[in-house]
């Protein structure tokens, strides 16, 4: 009799689970239409690029090897969302010493250069995909978009927007772990 | 004045609500027959004011009142009547109004026509209802509250998203919310035997009116919205296991196996405590498609309000309504009467397996639809389920089902012999064979499993034509009860849906050409000829509209207009589909981007047996309703052997 009442009391138990989940979704405060990353976790894509630069080599995948993590960002002059990123990429760079690798994405070397000459360039090298295949190789949906890489070259952290200050935390924890 | 008016009478609905939950079912446990009279009144009441303030609300938006935040938010001066009165319910505050408007009607309908059923059982369905009102009411009046006033008043409203200004979609909504909130009524009649104590034939009678009606509308309103993708969305399919279209299919399978496993109460006095159940489940399905459509956990196209607090408010009426049933459940349901033993070869056998097979159904969806959810809680990785997963799980459970389902009307009740019947069925199982091999010859070599389901289609509609035949040949056909005629009907129907689905789903042709003006495509012998390609301007859109003018064999056939409007408030680009019908395929355009020197997307599709795929869930639903105006379900109800139940305290 006892196992009878317990096997009318299952529904009343799926739904307790069920709600719960739905209550965790809820207050867990994700995003359902967030896509989520398939670059994490994975070796990062080759970085072959023209330098924007004067002087300085062409972009080597070997920056990302250097035992230190690395951070790579996706930026363009003409996008205004990544001017909204740049004070967050310079402190990086000035404050906390963090190597930050850029590169300007479908965008006129000349006017990316002009760009970080009045703006400050936060990048300790900076290339060029004007057309776009190196970042097609990256997973890029857009700019701006930034990778974390680690010491032994894995990627890390991937954004799909600007940074703020909560990405850059998640940003300095790892970098200040991988060092 | 008018929304405030509106306002108040949604309060005084809540303040009615209240005692129409309480009161009642006081009387009816203390048995005194005043309180149990007060029910009948208070639903009248409610049901008065609610089409009150529905009213308001729809008078705010025929006279375009933008002091009202919501007309804003969903309407716009320059649209037309139709869609300033759709508007009402195409957003989320009015749609939970008519939420509340059609429970409430269903409540008054329980008070007029519930004349047979006794007063206790009568009042505990009422207060139960209301019980439910005070959610929907409460919810309304704290956080959704569609008068809200602006200040100051602007000129205009933001406009209703073009893809809700169709036709097909103004109807949608009411539609499918009669289904919906229709199962309220079956949960209340479950909620209020579970109180009573008692299950039994004459219950199941009075509570299968309720659930047929529900069913008919559930049905149409799916069909509905199934046939709106289909000419809408332009991507040629039907069904696209969309969560929200999940969400409606699973109370329509719920309902589905009550709707059977309530005639096996009916007839044998057996399965009592599992139909409880499924009454109580049918419902929270509906609950649950609501908290799914509007609380922002899944991203579906129907993507509505999405909004955390309200999700809550949501879930925790979700776990009220259906936790406290389900509780109650677990407490009463032990006690009934358990029902005797019976044959697996028998009729109440077969609709056993019915509801073993819907269950399932029910099941897997719901698997697929919240397995993503769950996945991402746990795990964090996004998966997608989509139309593979339930292809290779949804589909082949339909089979046995439709096996069976052909066999069930020819079986006796309590002890059956299969052989006679599969006796009565066999020209039925020859032309299903024939079709099928046919169907697997001639259409498509490579789609067996096509022509397999074919064949079943065939099958659904020969067995329920045999069973007709039958019961002509021996005479019974003037006997013959309209529920029996209706489920004949609804079972052939679904037969029809199933070669609908086959043709549609796997032997359509879809071509992509980018065509300049005065160009022909070729296209399974319809010789498509773009005349042109003009610029026109609707109420509230602009469009390009492409004139196709199509012939076969040299002659004249059609001209298919497919258009590509640009609605201007708010800014969205709606494809309009040309879709050429004779009732056995559909030619179906649709115009994409371009211009008169690049050209311009056509996108053609031919779908074989696509009307069948509505025609069949309207003669499916007309199958319901045949059975609803059956004369034993409205009079001669059995007489309940003993006297009143005792009190359930």
């Amino acid at each position: 009799m006892t196992s009878n009442r317990l096997l009318f009391l299952l529904p009343l138990a799926t739904l307790v689970v069920m709600a719960g989940f739905f209550g965790w979704s809820l207050l867990s405060g994700r995003d359902p239409a967030a896509i989520g990353s398939a670059m994490v976790g994975k070796p990062a894509p080759r970085l072959e690029a023209p330098s924007l630069r004067a002087g300085e080599p062409a972009l080597d995948t070997a920056l990302l090897k250097s035992g230190k993590p690395v951070l790579v960002n996706f930026f363009a002059s003409w996008c205004t969302p990544c001017l909204a990123e740049h004070p967050l990429l310079l402190r990086l760079k000035e404050r906390d010493g963090v190597a930050i690798v850029g590169v300007a994405w479908k965008n006129k070397p000349e006017e990316a250069r002009a760009s970080l000459a009045k703006l400050g360039d936060p990048f300790t090298r900076a290339g060029f995909d004007l057309d776009g295949k190196l970042a097609v190789d990256w997973g890029l949906s857009g700019v701006p978009e930034t990778y974390l890489i680690d010491a032994n070259g894995i990627v890390r952290l991937h954004f799909r927007a600007p940074i703020g200050p909560r990405e850059l935390s998640q940003i300095l924890a790892l970098v200040k772990a991988g060092s | 004045m008018i929304p405030e008016l509106g306002h108040f009478a949604l309060i005084l609905a809540l303040a009615v609500a209240v005692v129409q939950a309480t009161l009642p079912l006081v009387g009816a446990s203390r048995g005194d027959v005043r309180l149990m009279m007060l029910g009948r009144t208070a639903a009248l009441t409610q049901a008065f004011l609610v089409v009150l303030a529905f009213g308001a609300l729809t008078q705010c938006y025929v006279t375009s009142d933008f002091s009202v935040a919501n007309v804003v938010a969903n309407s716009h001066s320059a649209k037309p009547l139709i869609y300033k009165i759709s508007g009402v319910w195409g957003n989320h505050e009015g749609s939970m109004l008519l939420w509340a408007l059609i429970l409430s009607l269903f409540g008054a309908a329980v008070a007029i026509f519930g004349d047979n059923l006794p007063d206790s059982l009568r009042s505990r369905v009422l207060s139960v209802q209301a019980a439910i009102g005070i959610g929907f009411l409460a919810f309304l009046l704290f956080t959704s509250n569609p008068f809200e006033r602006l200040s100051p008043v602007p000129l205009d409203g933001n406009g209703l998203n073009p893809l809700l200004q169709d036709p097909g979609l103004a109807f949608h909504p009411p539609i499918l919310y009669l289904g919906y909130v229709g199962l309220s009524v079956t949960f209340s009649f479950a909620i209020a035997a579970l109180l009573e104590g008692r299950v039994d034939p004459a219950w199941a009678r009075w509570v299968r009116p309720w659930t047929l009606a529900a069913w008919c509308f559930l049905t149409l309103g799916i069909a509905l919205g199934s046939w709106w993708a289909y000419y809408i969305l332009g991507w040629g399919g039907f069904w696209f296991w969309d969560p929200v279209e999940n969400a409606s299919l699973m109370p329509w399978l719920a309902a589905t196996a009550l709707l059977h496993s309530a005639i096996v109460v009916e007839k044998r006095d057996a399965l009592k405590s599992w139909t409880v159940l499924l009454a109580i489940l049918a419902f929270s399905l509906s609950l649950l498609g609501t908290f799914l459509v509007r609380s922002g956990v899944l991203t579906s196209v129907h993507a509505f309000a999405q909004d955390p607090a309200r999700g809550l408010f949501i879930l925790c009426f979700l776990l009220g309504v259906t936790g406290g049933g389900l509780a109650l459940y677990a407490w009463r349901a032990p006690t009934l009467q358990p029902g005797g033993l019976f044959q697996p070869i028998s009729r109440e056998g077969a609709l056993i397996l019915n509801n073993l097979l819907l269950c399932t159904l029910a099941a897997t969806v719901l698997l697929g639809t919240l397995y993503p959810l769950f996945l991402d809680l746990v795990t964090g990785n996004k998966v997608s389920v989509g139309p593979p997963f339930f292809n290779a799980t949804f589909v082949p459970i339909c089979a046995p089902l439709f096996a069976a389902l052909a066999v069930g009307p020819f079986l006796g009740w309590k002890r059956a012999e299969i052989g006679p019947a599969l006796l009565r069925l066999r020209i039925a199982f020859a032309v299903s064979i024939v079709a099928a091999i046919v169907a697997a010859v001639a259409i498509d070599g490579r789609a067996t499993l096509a022509a397999l389901a074919f064949g079943f289609g065939v099958w659904l509609i020969m067995a329920s034509l045999s069973e007709f035949v039958g019961r002509v040949r021996r005479g019974r056909l003037s006997t013959m009860p309209r529920a029996a005629i209706g489920m004949t009907i609804s079972h052939a129907a679904l037969g029809v849906v199933v070669l609908g689905c086959v043709g549609t789903g796997a032997w359509n042709t879809e071509l992509i050409r980018t065509v300049k003006a005065g160009e022909r495509i070729s296209f399974l012998g319809y010789e498509l000829t773009l005349d042109k390609v003009e610029a026109l301007r609707g109420a509230n859109y602009i469009a390009d509209r492409a004139t196709l003018s199509v012939t076969v064999g040299g002659k004249p056939y059609t001209t298919l207009t497919p258009e590509r409007r640009m609605f201007i408030t708010p800014r969205r680009q709606v494809a309009e589909t040309s879709i050429h019908t004779n009732l056995l395929r559909d030619l179906y355009a649709t115009l994409g981007e371009g211009d008169a020197t690049q050209g311009w997307v056509i996108r053609l599709y031919l779908n074989p047996l696509a009307p069948w795929i509505w025609l069949g869930a309207a003669m499916c639903a007309f199958g319901g309703f045949v059975s609803l105006s059956d004369r034993r379900l409205r009079i001669g109800a059995p007489r309940r052997t003993r006297p009143m139940a005792q009190p359930a305290e």
